[in-house]
Parts: C-alpha cells; structure tokens; sequence
C-alpha cells in the first residue's frame, strides 16, 4: 500500500453514508416545509382564540356544580350500555376476525392472492375510524346500540386480525410438523398445533382491543349509534351544562376502570 | 427380545380437559344472550337492516366527484390538523415523557408529569375536541388543540417508558466526564431511545391523520364535518367518494411512515425505498391503535 492509493480514501469517520444523508436531509425538508405550509395556510380566527380563557372559565363555571342526581336517572343505563356495546363488539370481532387472521398468515395458507385479499380487508377496517363505521350502520340498521356494536366489531376486525395473523406467522414450525407427519387433518393442526402457540397473544390482544373499545363505545353516541355518547350529545345540545360534566366524569371513571381491570388480568395472565 | 409388551393400565381418558374453557364458553354464551336482549338486538333488526343495506350501497355508488374542491380543502385542513397537532404534541410531550422517566428525575417531578400525560391519554379525542370547540371556536383550531392533547398522552407515555428502559452505563460514563445536564441528556440518553422515538412519532402523524378526519364531526374541522353534513343531507355518493378520499390520504400517511422509519430506523437511502417498495426493517408498535 502506497500512500497514493490511501489519498483517495476519505480519512474522516462519518456515520452514514452520502446517499443516506440525502435521505435524512429530505425528510427533514419534507417535515419542515410541511409545518411551515400549513402554519401559514391554517384558517385560525384571532378574536375566537383572545376570548377562549373567558370561554374556558365560562365552561367550568356553567358545569359546577356537578349534577350528581341525573346518574341514577339516565346515566347509569347509558353507562352500562356502553360496556355492553364494548364487548359484545370485541365477541363479534374475535369471531370474525380470527378466520382473516389464519388468511392473512402466509405460512398457514400458502396462497399471495387469498394472503393479499385478507391484508386488504385487514387495512379497509383498519382506515376507517369507528365514528366513520358508525354512521355507515346507523344508515343501515338505524340509530342505536346495534349500530354501534357492529361498528366496533368492524372497527376491531383489522387490529385484531393484523396481529392474529402475526402471531399465528410467528408460530414454531416444528409442532406443526409433528403434527402433520402423523396425517393429522387440518383442524387438528390448527387446533393443536397453532392454536397453543398463539394462546397468550390471542387472549391479551383481546383484552386490550375491550380495553379500546370501552373508550371507543363512549364516543359512537354522538353519531346516534347507542351508548352514553347519546345521554352527551342530549346534554350538549341542551346546554345541560352540569349533566354534560357529569358524563364526563362517567366516562372518564369507566375508562380508568377498564384499564386498571385489563392491566390486572394481563398480571395475572403473564 | 420376547417378553411381552406391559398392556397399558386402562384409563378412561389419558388427557382429560380441562373443565374450566367450557364453563366460560357457556358464561360467554349467556352474556351474549343477555347483552343482546338489553340492547333490544334481534334478528328480525338485522334482516330488515340487510335490506336496507342493499339499497344503501346502490346509493353509495358510484361515488360522485363533482364537488371535489369542497372535498380537497377539507382534506387539506385534515392535513394541516393532523401536521400541527404532531408537531406541538411531540414538542410538548418530549419535555413532559423526559420528566416523567423515573430513573432520571426525583419522584416529586415525575409524579406530576405522569398525571398530566394520563389525563391527556384517558380522554377520546373526539370528546377533548367538543370541550375545546366550546373553548376556542368552530374551526381547525381546536381539532388541533385537541389532538395536541392525544398526541401528548400518547407520545409522553411511550417516550416515558423507553427512557426508563435505556442503560444507564452510558449515562454514568457520560456524567463522569463531568458533562453537564443537558450533555447527559443529548450524548448519553436520547441516542438510546432515538429509534423508539422515530417510530412512535411516525404513528403518531399516522394516527393524527386518521382522527383529524373525524374530529370535524363535532365541528373541530377538516373533511370529518364534510362527511357528517353528506350522511345528514342522504348524499350517499358524496359520502362514498369521501370516504376512497380518506381512505388515500391515511395509505399515503402510511408509506410516508414507512419511509422515514427505514431512513431512520433502517439506515436507508432514497434509492433504496424505490428499489425495495419502502420496505426496509419492520418494527412493530402494539401500544395503542
């Protein structure tokens, strides 16, 4: 090695290459030139955002104090209606989300196009938000609780059939080979040989999927399909300003409550 | 070789089941039935419904582009919601997620930047979003102000945990230089929790794009309100092209999260996402949805 060869050597260390600084450089540019644009295009109205601690003060103002009595009246049914909605929805969506799953993992069934057409199903669910779900349902079967049941279930469908599907993908070849090796027919391997592996995933995806859905279900009312989002639009639109805080309260404590409650079976679990 | 073979002591069933997945299928079972009797589900709902989804769908298609100027600026706001509100909720949650990690700061600063970012998290951002319409106005405004508030519950909670996971040997060798805080912090912690970071700040642009669609139903803006004013008024196939315009909109904010996390996360360059389709390393994030 002669020192003419060394000179063409770039003697300083850099972490990344050429090539991936360009690459680096143009998200920052895209993320940058993003914000710029739309800070600058945003319709913001001055005076509405002057007055909004006056507003804010006027809110709470208007809500305390909290009307405790209209619980047992209205808001405990719409509270329990909203579990009810919650994992009736989770039950529908395990249900017909696992059969996509098993599509959708490749190294269970070995064909792209049926793989691909459960992936699709699997995004479709996933991009379309729940409130969006439930305003489909509620043109379909009308206002109320069923619409909103199916909107979670559809909702749920991709989340909980993605990661099936990948737990199932991640499962151990070789008790599934054993299996096959005996001439089991395919329910058997499907139910002794996969179905033992994903267990774990499959339960604690289920659970936190409920765990989602409770804070999900409280909001479907506002689009009319059941729940104690209903009993907080009646209130909003009444200006019941006291009740709307109590709702609040409701949902906010439901909410707590199931995570906690997830968090201690996932304990227990694991 | 002749002894005979020992004939197995006769057992009813060698793997008995267990008794307790049959008692919960039949607990599910009842809880179906009786969830399905409180909520005044039955099947004659859902076949009466089935028909009217039959004419439902004909009204939805094909869907009706003519009035895409209203459609592209409610995308455009959506897009603009979705940009600011990751932005502020990252700038926000970043200072908060670093106060909360327990292994850096004392329990009497942690403890009340964790309650700030579980409120921030335990609220929907939809009902956030009606609070903040009250507040500040119809408008973009408060959808932004409201997915501010989720970003910061969802981005403050995980940056809080991948701090607290980090090794603390860099940390120590980066203090016993004698570096100051804020070197610590720059040289010895957020190299460590970099990558993380990248990818829950992909998601969460992901996830504020896909919310910004929706928070304009109770008035807080974008193409949600849009969307909500088609269904009222039975414009089903305006509701339907909507619907592909959203549908788009998060497919195209997902491959542009796939590309930053393999620039970032996988060291790619730009001529690599085009060769291997924004592939790059997966990581998967099953925080929250």
């Amino acid at each position: 090695m002669s020192a003419a060869s060394l000179a063409g050597i770039d003697r300083e260390w850099r972490r990344f290459t050429p090539a991936q600084r360009v690459a680096r450089f143009a998200v920052y540019f895209v993320i940058v030139a993003a914000i710029v644009a739309a800070a600058q295009t945003i319709e913001i109205i001055p005076e509405f955002l002057a007055d909004a601690p006056e507003q804010v003060a006027d809110l709470l103002s208007r809500m305390w104090p909290v009307d405790w009595g209209d619980y047992a009246d209205d808001v405990h049914g719409a509270l329990v209606e909203t579990l009810h909605i919650a994992s009736l929805g989770t039950l529908l969506a395990l249900v017909m989300a696992v059969p996509v799953g098993i599509l959708a993992a490749h190294n269970l069934v070995r064909s792209t196009p049926l793989n691909l057409f459960a992936k699709l199903i699997l995004v479709s669910s996933r991009s379309v938000n729940s409130l969006v779900w439930a305003l489909l349902f509620v043109g379909i079967f009308g206002p109320g609780a069923l619409a909103g049941t199916l909107a979670i279930a559809f909702r749920s469908i991709g989340f909980v059939g993605k990661l099936v599907g990948e737990a199932l993908e991640e499962a151990q070849p070789g008790p599934i080979e054993a299996l096959t090796a005996t001439g089991a027919p395919w329910r058997s391997i499907l139910l002794y040989g996969y179905w033992p592996q994903v267990k774990p995933a499959f339960w604690s995806i289920a659970l936190f999927r409920w765990d989602i859905n409770v804070r999900e279900s409280a909001v479907l009312g506002l689009v009319g399909a059941g729940g104690i989002g209903m009993a907080l639009d009646a209130a909003l639109n009444l200006f019941q300003w006291p009740k709307v805080a109590l709702i609040l309260i409701a949902i906010l404590a439901i909410v707590i409550v199931a995570e906690v409650v997830v968090t201690q079976i996932r304990k227990r679990m694991i | 070789m002749s002894s005979p073979i020992r004939a197995l002591p006769p057992a009813d069933d060698p793997f008995p089941r267990a008794w307790w997945p049959r008692v919960t299928m039949v607990l599910v079972a009842v809880y179906v039935v009786y969830a399905c009797a409180q909520l005044d589900v039955s099947w004659e709902r859902v076949q009466t419904g089935l028909a009217n989804a039959a004419h439902f769908f004909g009204r939805l298609f094909p869907p009706n582009f003519t009035r895409w100027e209203l459609l592209l600026k409610g995308l455009l706001e959506s897009l603009q919601i979705a940009v600011l509100a990751s932005t502020l909720g990252i700038a926000l949650a970043l200072p908060l997620g670093l106060l909360g990690a327990r292994n850096l700061m004392p329990a009497w600063v942690s403890w009340p930047a964790r309650a700030i970012v579980v409120v921030a998290r335990s609220l929907h951002p939809v009902i956030v979003a009606i609070l903040f319409v009250k507040a500040v106005g119809f408008g973009a405004l408060a959808g932004i102000l409201a997915l501010t508030v989720a970003s910061v519950g969802f981005i403050g909670k995980l940056f809080t945990e991948a701090i607290e996971e980090i090794s603390l040997k860099q940390v120590e060798a980066v203090r016993a230089t004698g570096a100051p805080f804020f070197s610590v912090l720059g040289y010895g912690v957020l190299p460590q929790v970099f990558s993380r970071f990248i990818g829950f700040a992909t998601y969460q642009l992901d996830s504020n794009l896909r919310n910004s669609t929706m928070v304009g139903i109770v008035g807080a803006g974008g193409i949600g309100g849009t969307l909500f004013a088609a269904f009222q008024r039975f414009d089903y196939d305006f509701v339907c092209a909507i619907l592909i315009a959203i549908i788009s909109l998060i497919m195209l904010g997902e491959l542009f999260a796939t590309a930053v996390r393999a620039i970032f996360i996988g060291n790619a360059t730009l001529a690599d996402l085009f060769r291997r389709g924004a592939g790059g390393r997966r990581d998967r994030l099953v925080e929250d949805d």
